[in-house]
């Protein structure tokens, strides 16, 4: 019997996303990461005497707009704490979070493993200020330090521990990322470390239901690591337990080269944080009214638009998901949909398929976004419609396409149809005649189609094509073809 | 140089080229320097007597604000911006303010003078200005004595005579106590009445700036200036802001309000000398008609366990900020950074301090949080409950301000506990979060002056002004 099934992991994230809000949480700070080092600071976040934060009220929107997001209860009055700890990226020597009374708190988002849903619950979600970054590699002996980020807002998403897989826990942490891009309050970049992760994690025999004691994995910074720390970790809880000994808690640091979990120093995790209320700041105060707008302002997210493109435009699950991974593309796509002139199902299906496969395509080659394809919604329907009504070939459409995308949208479907004499030959007695020739010219292949070999249509089709030039209409050639066949 | 009491009166004689605000100026800072042996100021601004020249103009053509004339000091735990801001202590013995305090810039705004930085207490902990870095300041009624703490030497550069008002602060009566000490008046607003914004954190959920002044017109005219909202400080109220100085040259109506006497302050400890002088007062407010009603405040017994409990939280993670690394004393002799943040700590942060953030430390800990600090929230929710109860009763509350009159200099500085006992009669204000003033109330056999404290509802300072008019007017009736 192996690890994986005679133990069932227990996993609870903790994840960290830093707001986009224009200022820092507690001044005026702007939280622009492009700027020269310790230029976005002043005396408030840089911890000077006498200085006292003030509140930004767009993180208490921003906030709720996730506490509403995952289904949260929203505290009336919650207040802020402070987390005290020296460091030097902390100026203040503690850091504003919020800890008895948590903003958001008993929320839950339902997450789809191969077609299965299952629900995992929030905890809680509060907000919190960021430390500075601290550069040690600069010198030998100094260790320089960039209070830019210090006070830049974060919310803390802290998870129930009802992941029960790394599959679990990947597709969780994707769907909060989803989540947290749809509402336009974190850009999602873990590389950059604007979202970030602990896991915490914990095993038990498979089939009881006592929790193990857990270790915390900290600062997890990409998909692949999550994954592979939270594997290692099972892995090595495994070993312990495999070999009689008990499973102690520890904060534990990851090692993405060899990909090993390894306890922190005694010293490092021996933390007594001296939580208290926050003096300087007053109650946080959320009212019925302020909840409903936001209710009302909260754009479709991720799960609620597939589930759309499933009823509504009768896409397959796979071209839903798929469209809706970038919310940008999805947007994109509910445009092409809505230029159409009529939204049929096979019209939308063809508009999807153009998205994943051209649209994804000229994006990943020039690593651009869709917003820098100059290529606009109406005309990618035109050229939908151009297709689906037999004036052009797929071949043909997949040209004009490629000439949107280079003429920086300054041409239209139809201008580039014509320019490049693309209409499809649909003219049955023209078509007629090219079959004709193709056939005399190749007897021998006609002897063998009659005789059975049914297959060599292909080749017929093929030849018409060339004779064409790829604009025949490949179903009338079908056509004529099957009739002089039969003759 | 005979200087008119109040700044309304050097206004009106500088419109009438009696004299300038130069010579004010040049009055005071000679002064200044011939009581250096008070060690009241820290520093004094080199650009004075400049500062003196424009508002004299302004005054002269009729473009000046409404503190125009009004030469001040400020506890150096207030910050100035291009100015020292040591707060007395070593790890900021270097450090100059990158910006204003609210208080001070609404000052400046109408004309007032700083004249310079006053001496404290070491992060205004303190009862007697002898945890100073700048060494302790001395009383000018008698030498021998501590002026009281921690506002020292606010208390001081008015007492002496060295500027008409002082900027001070409180946490647990660093204003009231020394101003007792020293023979003046001395305010404490309500907890959000003056923004905090400038003033260095002791403990941010009991401190206030306050005035301390020989004329009471001076210090309304400044409160009017410096308190009311400001977006800078989230604890500050929005309730507007009364016209003080109006309040004072209204009559008062004896009968129409009731003085509580706390039986608690007038038990043991009390100095009999301050016990038969207030009880004196009380008969006389008596006979002139106001109604005098006995009432209790059993909490008050827990004042002081709160009190140091719930600060010394509060500044334990106030003055985390100070640990070398961004700015202030840095000990470079360490080869890590634990042990710079211990060397620097160590060598800057004087003994009373430290002692503080040991106990504050503690009592957050994890294992006895719930045991001194959630327990000391709740006893002080119970002694604000005390307070509201009395004041269904009464309008103001009358007590001494301190125990005794101004000890000697070195004679409790070895006794925290009994140093800590000074504050019995203020600190539960601080807890309450309500204003209170200490009234100059008379001397003792050795000369020493005491004052009576008035207590008021939250946010009623006009109150307080209107009573220290009937109690000045009432002891000088002799």
């Amino acid at each position: 019997m192996n690890n994986s099934s005679k133990y069932e992991p227990v996993i609870g994230l903790e994840i960290h996303a830093q707001m986009l809000t224009n200022s820092k949480a507690f001044c005026k700070c702007s939280t622009d990461f492009n700027s020269p080092a310790n230029s976005n600071v002043c005396p408030v976040c840089l911890g000077h005497p006498g200085v006292l934060p003030v509140l930004n009220e767009e993180l208490v929107n921003f906030i709720l707009k996730m506490g509403i997001a995952t289904n949260c209860h929203i505290r009336e009055r919650s207040i802020f704490a402070r987390k005290n700890y020296f460091y030097p990226d902390l100026s203040k020597g503690y850091q504003i979070s919020q800890f008895e009374t948590p903003i958001c708190y008993n929320g839950k988002v339902n997450i789809r493993i191969n077609g299965t849903a299952k629900t995992i619950g929030i905890t809680r979600i509060h907000m919190e200020e960021d430390a500075g970054k601290s550069i040690h590699d600069f010198s030998d002996n100094d260790t320089l330090i960039d209070f830019n980020r210090c006070g830049v807002p974060l919310i803390e998403i802290v998870s129930e521990p009802d992941i029960n897989s790394t599959t679990e826990a990947l597709q969780y942490l994707q769907d909060i990322r989803q989540i947290l891009i749809y509402l336009g309050i974190n850009d999602g970049n873990m590389e950059e470390g604007s979202l970030r992760c602990d896991a915490n994690v914990s095993i038990r025999p498979t089939g009881t239901t006592e929790l193990g004691t857990r270790t915390e994995i900290k600062n997890l910074n990409s998909f692949k690591n999550v994954v592979d720390a939270i594997e290692a970790e099972i892995n090595r809880q495994s070993k312990i337990l495999d070999a009689g000994n008990k499973v102690n808690y520890h904060t534990m640091n990851y090692n993405a080269k060899e990909k090993t979990t390894t306890p922190m120093r005694t010293k490092e995790e021996a933390h007594d944080y001296r939580y208290f209320p926050e003096p300087d700041l007053v109650y946080v105060v959320v009212n019925e009214q302020q909840i409903e707008r936001i209710k009302n302002e909260l754009p479709e997210l991720h799960d609620k638009k597939i589930q759309r493109y499933i009823s509504d435009y009768g896409l397959p699950v796979y071209d839903a998901e798929v469209i809706s991974a970038d919310k940008s593309i999805a947007d994109f796509f509910d445009k092409v949909v809505s230029s159409l002139k009529k939204p049929e199902t096979k019209l939308i299906k063809q508009a999807s398929n153009w998205i994943m496969t051209e649209v994804l395509r000229i994006l990943n080659e020039n690593k651009i976004n869709i917003d820098e394809l100059k290529i606009l919604p109406p005309s990618l329907a035109t050229l939908v419609e151009i297709i689906d009504s037999g004036q052009i070939n797929h071949n043909a459409g997949k040209e004009v396409f490629n000439e949107l995308y280079k003429s920086g949208g300054t041409k239209a479907p139809v201008d580039i149809i014509n320019e490049r004499n693309l209409s499809q030959l649909s003219d049955s007695s023209e078509i007629e005649t090219i079959v004709q020739k193709i056939l005399s010219e190749s007897q021998a292949e006609v002897e063998r189609f009659k005789e059975g070999e049914t297959k060599l249509r292909g080749f017929f089709v093929g030849k018409v094509m060339k004779e064409s030039k790829g604009k025949a209409n490949p179903k009338i050639v079908n056509e004529i073809l099957l009739k002089k066949l039969s003759e | 140089m005979q200087i008119p009491a109040g700044f309304y009166q050097v206004k009106k004689d500088i419109e009438s080229h009696k004299y300038s605000l130069r010579d004010i100026m040049n009055e005071y800072l000679s002064r200044i320097e011939s009581n250096k042996d008070l060690n009241a100021f820290t520093c004094v601004f080199e650009d004075v007597t400049s500062r003196a020249d424009e508002v004299n103009e302004k005054i002269l053509n009729g473009s000046s604000g409404k503190l125009a004339g009004l030469i001040c000091s400020v506890k150096d735990v207030i910050s100035i911006k291009g100015k020292p801001l040591t707060c007395s202590s070593g790890i900021l013995s270097d450090f100059k303010a990158l910006y204003s305090a609210t208080a001070v810039e609404r000052l400046e705004n109408e004309d007032a003078i700083i004249i310079g930085k006053v001496n404290c207490d070491e992060f205004a902990m303190g009862s007697s200005n002898e945890n100073s870095f700048h060494g302790p300041v001395l009383n000018p009624i008698d030498k021998t004595r501590v002026p009281g703490g921690s506002s020292g030497g606010s208390a001081v550069s008015v007492a002496a005579d060295l500027c008409m008002i002082s900027l001070g602060s409180e946490t647990g009566g660093s204003i009231r106590q020394p101003a007792s000490y020293c023979g003046i008046t001395g305010l404490k607003v309500s907890y959000g009445r003056i923004s905090r914004f400038g003033l260095t954190a002791f403990a941010s959920s009991f401190d206030s700036i306050g005035v301390f002044g020989k004329e009471i017109s001076d210090i309304a005219s400044v409160l009017e200036v410096i308190a009311g909202y400001d977006e800078n400080d989230s604890t500050s109220s929005e309730i507007p802001v009364d016209r003080y100085c109006s309040i004072l040259e209204e009559d008062i109506n004896t009968e129409t309000f009731t003085i509580g006497i706390v039986d608690e302050y007038f038990s043991e400890g009390l100095n009999p000398e301050i016990k038969a002088g207030l009880n004196s007062l009380i008969e006389k407010l008596r006979a002139a008609g106001v109604k005098i009603k006995s009432v209790s405040l059993p909490y008050s017994k827990y004042v002081i366990q709160t009190y140091y409990i719930l600060t010394s939280a509060e500044a334990s993670s106030n003055l985390a900020r100070y640990d070398g690394v961004r700015y202030g004393l840095r000990e470079v002799n360490s080869t890590n950074l634990e042990e710079m943040y211990v060397n620097t700590r160590s060598e800057g942060f004087g003994t009373e301090v430290k002692r503080r953030i040991m106990l504050g430390t503690y009592v957050l800990s994890s294992g006895y949080y719930d045991a001194y600090y959630r327990k000391a929230q709740k006893v002080r929710r119970l002694i604000k409950s005390d307070f509201d109860r009395v004041f269904h009763e009464v309008d103001y509350i009358l007590s001494p301000t301190t125990p005794t009159t101004a000890f000697k200099l070195k004679e409790k500085i070895d006794d925290p506990l009994s140093m800590y006992l000074n504050d019995i009669y203020t600190a539960s204000i601080n807890l309450a979060g309500i204003p209170a003033i200490s009234i100059p109330a008379g001397y003792d056999s050795n000369g020493l002056p005491y004052g009576v404290q008035v207590i008021g509802k939250k946010f009623d300072e006009s109150g307080l002004f209107k009573m220290h008019k009937l109690i000045s007017n009432t002891i000088n009736s002799n």
